[in-house]
């Protein structure tokens, strides 16, 4: 076989992708597949001033976003486990998505109106998480506050862990609920992160 | 439960391939389309396709029957004289030019086995499966398709050897 070396050479010469060729197929298969309705999520990573986002819908609204920390490979592996392997990057799905975003770290924008998809959050976290955007732009509430918001006052440290684990930070405000002392507590994207959103809502 | 990766990677993994395989089976023009399909049908059966199953010898094998609905459309709509014009003179070197030329006027079985085995990298057994025949036709076809496309790229060597087109197009068998 080694003597057709130059012979398979030349023919992977000959069929080479053109310069932009695979990118303009990827973006008109993820097109297609959202037309013909099986684009069961589509993701795209977006970058911001706390890093880059991956935020990713499906044909309900956005089913989540994550930080770099949570690793990305990790997340889309684990939408594909619990929603479906059928993802794609690429589609305009997450077009509102940017948009909004984008005004939001602009200071342009205090809250968001694009449609959600709940289904990665489910019992008392749940409910927790919901409660959040009820904290507007630029406050914040106590773990033990947003405990007495979602009708469990004790609960305090579950509302820790349904911030710690909520699949749609930025959007759903988890960095607007700080310790009762006033001290900022943790985040899932990072003190730094919450920080920085925090000092962009009080400018 | 084996966990089955997204798609995107699938498509990043094996994307450049099949596409390589879509031009070498029916020429730049419609490979386009037929890799569209191919990864579009995929990615519809991609939540039933068994998890650990050969996912390149999968595509190629989607890529291989929507080449075919291809090459008998084009059929359908051919000019009685046209022998592919469209595949010649679209590619960058002169005799990468010529082979492309060669590989599109091969028989099909031929030009599918050499694409499956070569440019996709599928074992013997695996292109047989494609094509629905022995691991034994396979590799004769593959045989038969790389001799005559030996005659039309003779090589290095034989360039350098400068031998009479006669005599090379006679000669090399292998």
């Amino acid at each position: 076989m080694n003597t057709n070396d130059d012979l398979i050479s030349g023919l992977a010469r000959s069929t080479d992708a053109a310069p932009g060729q695979l990118t303009g197929l990827r973006a008109r298969l993820a097109d297609a597949a959202q037309r013909d309705g099986i684009l069961d999520v589509a993701y795209r990573i977006i970058d911001s001033p706390v890093g880059p986002l991956l935020v990713a819908a499906t044909e309900a609204g956005l089913v989540r976003v994550a930080y770099t920390s949570e690793n990305h490979d990790a997340v889309l592996q684990s939408l594909a486990d619990r929603i479906s392997p059928r993802i794609l990057s690429g589609s305009a799905r997450l077009d509102n998505v940017a948009r909004e975003l984008g005004e939001y770290f602009d200071g342009h924008r205090q809250s968001f109106d694009v449609p959600l998809d709940w289904r990665l959050s489910a019992g008392f976290r749940s409910i927790v998480l919901h409660h959040l955007p009820e904290i507007g732009y630029g406050d914040t509430a106590s773990y033990a506050a947003v405990a007495r918001l979602a009708g469990h006052p004790k609960a305090v440290r579950a509302v820790g862990s349904a911030c710690a684990t909520n699949p749609l930070p930025v959007i759903v405000p988890c960095h607007r609920v700080v310790r009762s002392d006033g001290s900022m507590g943790g985040y899932l994207g990072g003190v730094a992160a919450k920080r920085a959103l925090l000092t962009l809502e009080a400018a | 439960m084996v966990s089955k990766q997204p798609f995107e990677a699938v498509v990043s993994a094996h994307g450049p391939t099949v596409l390589r395989v879509c031009r070498a089976v029916l020429g730049p023009v419609d490979a386009d389309d037929a890799w569209s399909e191919t990864f579009l049908s995929a990615l519809k059966a991609y939540p039933e396709l068994p998890a650990g199953a050969n996912i390149e010898a999968w595509l190629v094998t989607i890529a291989h029957r929507k080449a075919i609905d291809v090459t008998r459309a084009r059929a359908r709509r051919a000019i009685p004289a046209g022998d592919l014009p469209e595949i010649a003179g679209t590619t960058h070197a002169e005799s990468d030019d010529d082979l492309a030329d060669a590989l599109a006027r091969l028989p099909d079985k031929q030009k599918h086995a050499v694409a499956y085995l070569y440019l996709a990298g599928l074992p013997y057994g695996d292109v047989a499966g494609v094509l629905g025949g022995s691991a034994d036709a396979a590799r004769r076809a593959a045989a038969d398709g790389i001799a005559t496309l030996r005659r039309t790229y003779p090589g290095v060597a034989a360039r350098k050897a400068a031998a009479p087109k006669a005599a090379a197009s006679k000669g090399e068998t292998r």
